[in-house]
C-alpha cells in the first residue's frame, strides 16, 4: 500500500516536473501548450490518485478522485481555448516560418 | 505517520516546480505565455494544497479550497483567453 502511493507520488512529480521544465524551456509558444496540457494533467491525476489511495474508500477520497476528473476534463480546455485565441490572434507556430522559408 | 514527511517534500518539490510556471508568467513574450503560465501556476497550487490537506490531517477540509480554486482558476483562464480573442492584439 505504501509502495503504490510512494511510486504515485514519484511518477506524479516527474510528470510535473517534465510539464514545467517544458514549459520554462520549449522554443514555441504551442509547444508549451503541449506541455501543460499534457504532462502536467497527467501529474495532477497520478499525484491526486496517490493521495486517494492514501485516504482509503471515504467521501473525502471520492471528492479527490472528483478534483482528478475536474482537471481531466479541463486542463486540456483550458489549453485549447488558450490555442485557439492565440491562433485567432494570428501568433505564429515556429514550423510555419521554418516552412516558408526555403 | 512518517508518510505525511513524504507529502511535505512532495508539496516543497512542487513549490519548486512552480517556478518554472512564474518564469513564463511574468516574462513570457505573448500574452497567451502569461496565461498558460498562469493556468499551470493554478493547476500546481491546487496540487500543493491537497499535499498540505494531506499533511495536517484535514484533507477533508482542504480538498474543497481545492476544488474551488481549481474551478476559479479554469473559469479565469477561459475568460481571460476569449477576452484577448476579442481584442486584437
Amino acid at each position: 500500500m505504501t509502495a503504490a502511493i510512494l511510486a504515485l507520488l514519484a511518477a506524479g512529480l516527474f510528470f510535473a516536473a517534465v510539464a514545467s521544465l517544458g514549459v520554462l524551456r520549449l522554443p514555441d509558444f504551442y509547444a508549451r501548450l503541449h506541455a501543460v496540457g499534457k504532462a502536467e494533467t497527467l501529474g495532477v491525476l497520478l499525484v491526486l490518485a496517490g493521495v486517494a489511495l492514501w485516504q482509503g474508500p471515504t467521501l473525502t477520497s471520492v471528492k479527490v478522485l472528483f478534483v482528478a476528473l475536474f482537471f481531466f476534463l479541463t486542463n486540456p480546455t483550458a489549453t485549447h481555448a488558450i490555442a485557439r485565441a492565440a491562433l485567432r490572434i494570428g501568433v505564429r507556430p515556429l514550423a510555419a516560418d521554418a516552412e516558408r522559408r526555403p | 505517520m512518517e508518510l505525511r514527511t513524504v507529502f511535505v517534500a512532495a508539496a516543497a518539490c512542487l513549490i519548486v516546480l512552480t517556478l518554472g510556471y512564474l518564469y513564463r508568467l511574468v516574462t513570457g513574450p505573448t500574452i497567451f505565455d502569461r496565461i498558460l503560465g498562469l493556468s499551470g501556476f493554478g493547476t500546481s497550487t491546487t496540487i500543493i494544497l491537497t499535499l498540505m490537506g494531506c499533511a495536517y490531517g484535514r484533507l477533508d477540509m482542504f480538498v474543497d479550497i481545492a476544488l474551488g480554486y481549481a474551478l476559479l482558476n479554469f473559469v479565469g483562464v477561459l475568460a481571460a483567453a476569449r477576452y484577448f480573442e476579442r481584442a486584437r492584439g
